[in-house]
Order: C-alpha cells, then sequence, then structure tokens
C-alpha cells in the first residue's frame, strides 16, 4: 500500500484524484468517514467521477449521471465497470494498493 | 396442508390469475385445466398469425416449463363438465375427479355462430369450408384450406371479422366481408366512423365490404360455393369465415347450479353468487350486468380474484379477520379496482373499457359513448374523408364521457387518459382532437422498430427499454434509472412511459416514488417541507438522518435546492450536497473543464467590461469565447484550477449560468434607442435581473423584457416574460419555453407600471420555487397547477398568501452572496484541484 496524502486533503462526503504510479485514483471519504477509492475516469465518456456527488454506496458522474458502486467499481446503470482499488485510513494518513 | 387450487380454463384470464396469485406468494397446490392440447398463448395476436406476422411460437405467453417451474399440475385437452360445489369436485371428460377447496372458472368464450341455413352438415359439424376464428387449431385449418381456395366471405363486421378479412387476404385473392348491421364495428363506432373505416378499408385493402348484408344460407353441396343474403344477393366464394360475435362459455357452471345469466354472476370479490370458494374472471364473467370482451378488464379482474385468493388462505378459521400474511395487496390498485388500506379484500368495480388498436391495418381507438346521448352533451367532430380520418369527442359536464378515432391515434393515449381518470380537459377543446403546438404527435409503440432510438440524449432504444421490463423492472422511473432514459432534456418522458407501459403488456406498476420530491426521502414536496419545518432542519444530512433513512446522492442537490430556499441565511450548506457546477460556481463541460459567464445584466455591456473579458481571456488562453442564447459572454474551457484566477482578473459577479437557478433577462433595446419600442425594457430587464439574481429553485429560470409586440427579446418563451404594450402597461407571460420543449407563455397578468412587475416576478417566482417539483420548469409547473390558480395566488392575492410569499422573496435576496468571491480562500481543502489528468497532478513519490 501507497501512501497518498491526509484524509483530510478531501472534505467529507466528496471526492479528490490523486496520481499513483502514473493512475488516475478517485479516493472518496464517505459521511460515514470511510473510504473508497476508484479509477478517475468515468468509462463512459471520460468524465472525472471525483468531481460526482456520493452517498455510502454509488458516486453518480456529473457528466451523464451514470452511477458506479463505490465498493465494487460495478455500474448500477448498465455501463462497464470501473476498477475499485483497496484504500484505508491509518492515523489519518491515506493508503492505496495499486 | 396446503389449500388445493383448481383453475378451469388455461387462457389469458386463468394463467394471468394464477401469475397474479403467485405474484402474490399465494401457498397452492394448483392444478390447471385446458380445453386446448397447448400451454397459454396470447388470443389477441391469432390475427397477427393469421395474417402472416407473427409465427405461433411468438404468441405463446407461459410454454409449458413455466407450469413446471411453478409447481403447477396441467392438464390439457382436458374439459370439464361438471363441478360439485358440495363434494367440492371437478368432472374432467376423461373421466377423472379433482377435489378443490378454491376454485377459479375462467373458461372464456366460443365464436358465436348465428342460426345460417347451411353453416352447419348434421354429424359432421361446419360445413366444409366454413371457419370461425377463435382458437389457434381454428387458425392453423383456416390458413391450410385458404391457401388451396380463391374468394373468401368473411361474415360480422366488427373487430374479429375486420381482422379475419385482413388476415385472409395473405392466403388467397378475393374477400368478401358481409356486416349485418348499416356500418362496421357498429358496438364501438358510430355511423361516420364505420363509413369512414369502410372506405379505408375498400380503398386501401381491396377488402369487399357489404353492410346490411344478413346472410340467410350458405350455399354448395359438399364443400362451400357461396353465400346467399337476405335480399337475394349471391356471393361465390369457397371460404367462409364466421366471424359473427362470442359467447360466454358458461355450460360447466349452469349445470352445475351457479347463477347464469349472460355470463357466470359475479359479485364484486369476483366470486360466484352466494359461493364462498368459487371464483370467475374474464370472458365468462358478468359482473354488475357487464360482460367484457377485452383484455384490460380481464387484468384488472385478475389482480383482485388473486388479491382476495390469496387473503382467504390463511391457516386461522376466522376467515373474516383482515389478514395479510404471505400476501401482498398494495399491487392492485389499477383502474377501476380498489384495495383499502386495512383491509386486505379486493373489490371490482367495473372497467372504463376504451380500446387502441389497429383495425386490419387502420388505427382505430374508442372509449365511451360513441355519440351523444343528451342535449347538452358537447360533440367535437372532425373529419378528413380523404385521408381516412374521422375523430369525435363527446364531453359531459366538463368531463370526457366518449372518444372515438379513426385513422390517426396520435391523441388516443392523452384521451384514454383523460377518459379513465375523468381529468379536467383543457378550454380549448379542440386541443383534444389536435396537437396544437405541444410536442410532435405520439407514434404507435408497436409499429416502432426496436433500434429506434427514444432517448436522443442517452442514446436509449425501444429495444433497450424492453431489454429492461423483460429483465424484471416493472416501473417506469426503474426502467428510467437503470437505462438513462429521459434523463436527459426529458422531452422523451412520455414516449418512454408509454413503451414500458406496453413493454408490460399495458399496465405499469405504480411507482410510490414518482410523487416524491427526491428519490430518496419518501415525501412529496409539500409534506417534506412540512416535515423539514417542523424538525427545523437546516442541512441536507440531517433531513436524510431525519427523515430519509440512508443517505442519498440523487437526491442531494434537490434537498440542498430546498433547503436553501426554505431557510435562506439559515440554511447549514454542506458542500457534498451540491454538484460539481454549484461547488465551483461554473458549468463542467464535456472534458472536465468549465465555462465562465460573468453577469452581464439584461445583456447590457461596456467598452470597459468588453476590455476585461478580452484580456482575461487572452491572458489565460481561453479557448473559446461565445454568446450564450441569453445574451452574455462565455468563456469557455477554463480548467478547475484556474477559476479563482479567471474570476479574481475578471473581478465581476457571477451569471449564474451553472445553476438550477434565476439565470438572466434577456432584454431588447427597448424605448431608448428603438424606433418601435414603446417601454423600457433594458431598464426593467436590468433591475429584475439586479435583485432576483441567483436564486435558486426547482429548474432554472430564464426571463425576458420585451419593448413592444414584436418580441424581439422572445418573451413570449421564457419562464417569465414581459411585453410592453402601448400605454404604459406591461404584459407577463409565464411557463414559456423554446428549449426541447416548446410553449407559448400564459398571460399572467398586464400592469401599468415597471415596479408592479417587480413584486409579481418575486411572488411568482417564490410560488414556484416552493411548489415546483425538483427539476420541473415553469412550461410544465404552470400547465400542472394551471394559470387560473396562479394568477388567482400570485395576482389576485386568493389564499392570502401573497405577502408571505413577498417576504420569503425578500429574505432569499437578502441572503445573496456573489459566488465569485469564494475565491481568496477555498471552501474546502483542494476545492479547485483539477479531476481529471488535464495538467499533472500531484505526484505521490514512488518508492521502490
Amino acid at each position: 500500500m501507497k501512501p497518498i496524502g491526509s484524509v483530510h486533503d478531501i472534505p467529507l462526503g466528496e471526492g479528490r484524484t490523486f496520481a499513483v504510479d502514473g493512475r488516475m485514483i478517485a479516493v472518496f471519504r464517505l459521511r460515514d468517514g470511510s473510504v473508497r477509492a476508484l479509477s478517475a475516469v468515468c468509462p463512459h465518456r471520460g468524465g472525472p467521477l471525483a468531481d460526482g456527488q456520493i452517498d455510502l454506496k454509488q458516486v453518480v458522474c456529473p457528466l451523464h449521471l451514470y452511477a458506479w458502486d463505490l465498493a465494487t467499481g460495478c455500474s448500477l446503470s448498465g455501463q462497464d465497470p470501473v476498477t475499485s482499488y483497496p484504500v484505508r485510513v491509518d492515523d489519518d494518513q491515506l493508503f492505496v494498493e495499486v | 396442508m396446503r389449500q388445493r387450487l383448481v383453475v378451469i380454463g388455461n387462457g389469458m384470464a386463468g394463467a394471468r390469475t394464477v401469475e397474479e396469485i403467485l405474484a402474490r406468494g399465494g401457498d397452492f397446490d394448483i392444478t390447471m385445466f385446458g380445453d386446448e392440447p397447448y400451454g397459454n398463448y396470447n388470443r389477441i395476436m391469432l390475427s397477427n398469425v393469421l395474417a402472416g406476422i407473427e409465427d405461433e411460437a411468438g404468441i405463446f405467453l407461459n410454454d409449458l416449463s413455466w407450469y413446471a417451474e411453478n409447481d403447477i399440475t396441467l392438464h390439457t385437452g382436458v374439459r370439464i363438465e361438471r363441478i360439485d360445489r358440495y363434494a367440492r369436485m371437478v368432472y374432467g371428460s376423461d373421466g377423472s375427479t379433482t377435489g378443490y377447496d378454491k376454485l377459479i372458472i375462467a373458461t372464456g368464450s366460443s365464436a358465436f355462430v348465428p342460426p345460417i341455413k347451411g353453416a352447419h352438415v348434421p354429424g359432421r359439424g361446419y360445413h366444409q369450408g366454413v371457419f370461425v376464428f377463435r382458437t389457434l387449431d381454428d387458425t392453423r385449418a383456416m390458413i391450410r384450406y385458404a391457401k388451396e381456395h380463391e374468394r373468401a366471405v368473411v361474415i360480422g363486421g366488427g373487430l374479429l371479422g375486420l381482422e379475419a378479412a385482413r388476415g385472409l387476404q395473405n392466403h388467397l385473392g378475393h374477400v368478401t366481408l358481409v356486416h349485418a348491421a348499416g356500418h362496421l364495428m357498429n358496438t364501438q363506432l358510430n355511423f361516420q366512423a364505420g363509413k369512414t373505416l369502410q372506405a379505408t378499408i375498400e380503398q386501401k385493402l381491396g377488402i369487399d365490404v357489404v353492410v346490411d348484408g344478413m346472410t340467410t344460407e350458405i350455399l354448395g353441396k359438399h364443400a362451400v360455393a357461396g353465400v346467399k343474403l337476405a335480399d337475394g344477393t349471391v356471393i361465390d366464394c369457397d371460404v367462409v369465415v364466421v366471424a359473427a360475435g362470442i359467447r360466454p362459455n358458461t355450460e360447466v357452471a349452469a349445470v352445475s347450479g351457479l347463477v347464469v345469466e349472460r355470463g357466470i354472476v359475479v359479485d364484486d370479490h369476483m366470486r360466484a353468487m352466494d359461493e364462498e370458494d368459487i371464483y370467475v374472471v374474464g370472458e365468462c364473467a358478468q359482473h354488475r350486468g357487464q360482460v367484457y370482451g377485452l383484455v384490460a378488464p380481464l387484468w384488472e379482474q385478475a389482480k383482485v380474484l388473486a388479491t382476495n385468493v390469496c387473503a382467504t388462505n390463511v391457516s386461522a378459521p376466522n376467515v373474516g379477520a383482515p389478514n395479510v400474511s404471505g400476501t401482498n395487496v398494495s399491487a392492485t390498485n389499477v383502474g377501476g379496482t380498489n384495495v383499502g388500506g386495512t383491509n386486505v379484500s379486493a373489490t371490482y368495480h367495473g372497467s372504463q373499457v376504451s380500446t387502441k388498436l389497429k383495425v386490419a391495418g387502420v388505427d382505430v381507438a374508442s372509449m365511451g359513448l360513441s355519440q351523444p346521448e343528451r342535449d347538452d352533451d358537447e360533440l367535437l367532430e372532425f373529419a378528413e374523408p380523404k385521408r381516412g380520418v374521422y375523430k369525435n369527442v363527446i364531453i359531459r359536464d366538463g368531463r370526457l364521457v366518449g372518444a372515438t378515432l379513426v385513422g390517426d391515434n396520435s391523441k388516443a393515449m392523452a384521451l384514454i387518459k383523460a377518459f379513465e381518470k375523468g381529468l379536467p380537459l383543457p378550454d380549448n377543446r379542440a386541443e383534444l382532437l389536435f396537437d396544437l403546438g405541444g410536442p410532435a404527435a405520439e407514434e404507435s409503440v408497436d409499429d416502432m422498430p426496436d433500434d429506434e432510438q427514444v432517448c436522443n440524449c442517452n442514446g436509449v432504444t425501444k429495444g433497450a427499454l424492453k431489454a429492461c421490463v423483460d429483465g424484471g423492472c416493472k416501473t417506469v422511473s426503474g426502467c428510467m434509472d437503470a437505462t438513462r432514459a429521459g434523463k436527459g432534456c426529458g422531452t422523451c418522458k412520455p414516449l418512454v412511459q408509454r413503451i414500458v407501459e406496453w413493454a408490460n403488456g399495458g399496465s405499469v406498476e405504480e411507482d410510490p416514488a414518482a410523487s416524491y420530491y427526491v428519490p430518496g426521502v419518501p415525501m412529496p414536496k409539500s409534506e417534506l417541507m412540512a416535515a423539514i419545518r417542523r424538525h427545523e432542519l437546516k442541512s441536507v444530512s440531517s433531513v436524510f438522518a431525519t427523515l430519509g433513512g440512508d443517505e442519498d446522492a440523487k437526491s442531494k442537490m434537490g434537498l440542498a435546492s430546498l433547503l436553501k430556499m426554505m431557510w435562506a441565511g439559515e440554511y447549514v450548506d454542506e458542500r457534498d450536497a451540491r454538484f460539481i457546477n454549484d461547488r465551483v460556481h461554473a458549468n463542467i463541460q464535456r472534458d472536465g473543464t468549465f465555462s465562465v459567464v460573468p453577469q452581464m445584466k439584461g445583456g447590457v455591456t461596456t467598452p470597459a467590461d468588453l476590455k476585461r473579458i478580452a484580456e482575461v481571456a487572452e491572458r489565460h488562453g481561453v479557448p473559446m469565447v461565445k454568446l450564450t442564447g441569453g445574451q452574455r459572454i462565455d468563456l469557455l474551457g477554463i480548467p478547475k484550477e484556474k477559476l479563482p484566477q479567471v474570476w479574481a482578473d475578471l473581478d465581476m459577479p457571477s451569471g449564474y449560468a451553472y445553476g438550477k437557478s434565476f439565470r438572466t433577462v434577456k432584454t431588447c433595446v427597448g424605448s431608448d434607442f428603438c424606433r418601435f419600442g414603446v417601454g423600457d425594457s433594458t431598464a426593467l430587464g436590468i433591475a429584475l435581473e439586479e435583485r432576483y439574481q441567483g436564486i435558486e429553485g426547482p429548474g432554472k429560470m430564464k426571463l425576458a423584457v420585451t419593448g413592444c409586440p414584436r418580441n424581439c427579446a422572445e418573451a413570449y418563451v421564457k419562464d417569465l416574460g414581459v411585453v410592453a404594450i402601448d400605454g404604459g402597461k406591461w404584459e407577463i407571460y409565464v411557463g414559456g419555453a423554446a428549449g426541447a420543449h416548446v410553449r407559448k407563455g400564459d398571460l399572467l397578468a398586464t400592469v401599468s407600471s415597471p415596479e408592479e412587475v417587480i413584486v409579481l416576478t418575486g411572488r411568482f417566482l417564490q410560488y414556484y420555487r416552493e411548489s415546483g417539483n425538483w427539476l420541473e420548469r415553469t412550461y410544465a409547473w404552470v400547465p400542472r397547477v394551471g394559470i387560473e390558480k396562479i394568477r388567482a395566488v400570485v395576482v389576485d392575492d386568493a389564499e392570502g398568501i401573497a405577502a408571505a410569499l413577498d417576504a420569503a422573496m425578500d429574505a432569499a435576496v437578502g441572503a445573496y452572496r456573489d459566488p465569485w468571491k469564494e475565491r481568496a480562500e477555498p471552501a474546502t481543502p483542494g476545492q479547485f484541484r483539477t479531476s481529471l489528468p488535464l495538467t499533472v497532478l500531484p505526484q505521490v513519490p514512488v518508492r521502490a
């Protein structure tokens, strides 16, 4: 697992994009305090998933409002899946495995 | 022990009822008896089989594996001859006896053959070459025989006869239709409609039609050679199809002692008269004197019956007591049926019969009366014989009581809805018959090819929607969520609804969520607002926590808008509740960059402002500078991280070109310069924008003020448009649109001063903000609420809430802050950090 920054880099309920080993990864901080990480680019038309709205289950791409499961990366609206990455918080530090 | 359920009849009614029972979790040992040697097929489609449009395999609804999967014992080719109501046994034609606890009779009907000389050969059944048109076997036999013969006569000019005539044309050279009454489809159509249909059938299809033709004899010694009519006319033919109507199959009920009139008499619970455990459904049932021969009533009956059968299937002895274990009653609430909330017994109140179909290739829709009955019934009638079009509507006491459409079904769905639901009708009655400047005419879903694109925004085809329904999604909103059809501009929503209904076989499950303000909180807007006030909920997360359970991403933006409207300055802003546009005060573009539109009140600018915009565009290498439709300047392609710098360099207020909010006021030059202008439209437009800038609402609000009725600022097609008219007066139009939907606004009021315009605009917008559904634009909201009601509230203060509306708007105006001032310090960490690899992101050092 690689450290990518502080959990406080991400406001509660939002997402931010990080570049890790040349990969674009959107990390989301859910309102229950947990974190999720998905590939940052929407497979539909390349929208920025980190700019999408989230709840405890899904992220909704801001461009055309297709939704993906935050835990699995599976599409909830019939699109291709996105990659999901293991991510955890340790002492306020974010770690992601690519 | 499980109760034994026996179903006599394996047609559409019987099988559908069993499906409804299974859907309610009914736990029975089910045995079905079918006269025909097949699984259950769609009898309506036999016309298509005859016409060669559909093959036999395509019309089966439940094949034999369905019975096995659901543990149903099916006896095909067995006719039940007698019911012993006391011993609870049924006796089959094969000598079998079967016991039941609950019995359902769904025997359907048979073809009715009038007493015509020569129709039958003693001891042999029908004369060779004479057919009826009722079953798959009838259809097969007819096709086989017709292929080897030349001329057919169809007796009966009703729906079935017309379909038979049309279908036979595929198999032989010449078809004559003989009808005893004075015009075709005389039970559904009036004389003129019938004549219009006849002309089309004769001219377009080449079928000879004889009306007032009573067939008295079928001629021919060994095989059919012709038919003879009452007036002595002889029509040569070698095939005769008798399609003179149907009669309910009531023999088994009658010999078993049940009450039989025209059909088997049932009560509102779909039970046979005075029988606790015998139910009847479909064409063989007579309910309140009515026997139905169409499929829609049958479906309603099946739901009621299923609910009742399941409700009585309880182990406790007190049968009358409400008990919902294992049953699901909530789904049954369709059309004329009604299921009480606490009592599980469902009742059927009869059906409003309406049909919309293609009869022999001609569109026909009919409902209720075919002609006026009372002196004060309103009749609207339109005939265009050259195109084969006839339409009428009959109105009584402001409600639609009958309608007929021949040759043009474009208004059928709207009329059926108005007829079945008793909806209020437009003042301009002509709108019932024609689309007047509304959306494009409806096309028949059946006719659409599967690959036809329905949602042009998200590229969803009819086939994709059908697949979604077939995959188990039964609600319109569910299919819209799954496919995103109708989630773009929204114009296709009515069509999506019709396709989902069609794919579901005509009915959709009511989605309770359709009435919710947002999907994640189960309340309509007014109820939601009351709850928010009661609990003093000032943040989106507190609404979920108190009213909704789990937070829902798709509900956050709507709730944020509502709370801001309700609490103005007291609203607790949680940034994650905002859509990205509202987080960074710019409109996201396809590549993840943003557009920046500075405010330009009333579309009026200055050389200094233009220079500054030009300099900023140059300095930041803005890829595109474009004029907007709302008379402003758009800087496109700004990366997120550059937004604060661009705003700082511009040092102008936001033009709000991104929110569900007050956008802009478009104006014309007005009286200052224009030689036609009669009012100072620019001054008023600027004043309106000054006051209402940035106010959020259920949808965006685009305004215009134009200085004379030439309407250069397009005020008639704005959410609110103001038109100066001679004499110093101003007209205010509301609910207009010229986007995906085009609508001319309704005149709200004519006032004498700009001050009044400003007050009424605020009051109108506030009323819309408080009662409009999320994302419901004024072009939908105004007709939904009704311009009269809106005028009463906004102009005449009929409900005494004008002062409250004005005060709420004042508070909203007072709470306005220019969002572009939020630039020195980000509101959240990384607010303006890029989310896409447009530029190099902060790279995490890679450690080996």
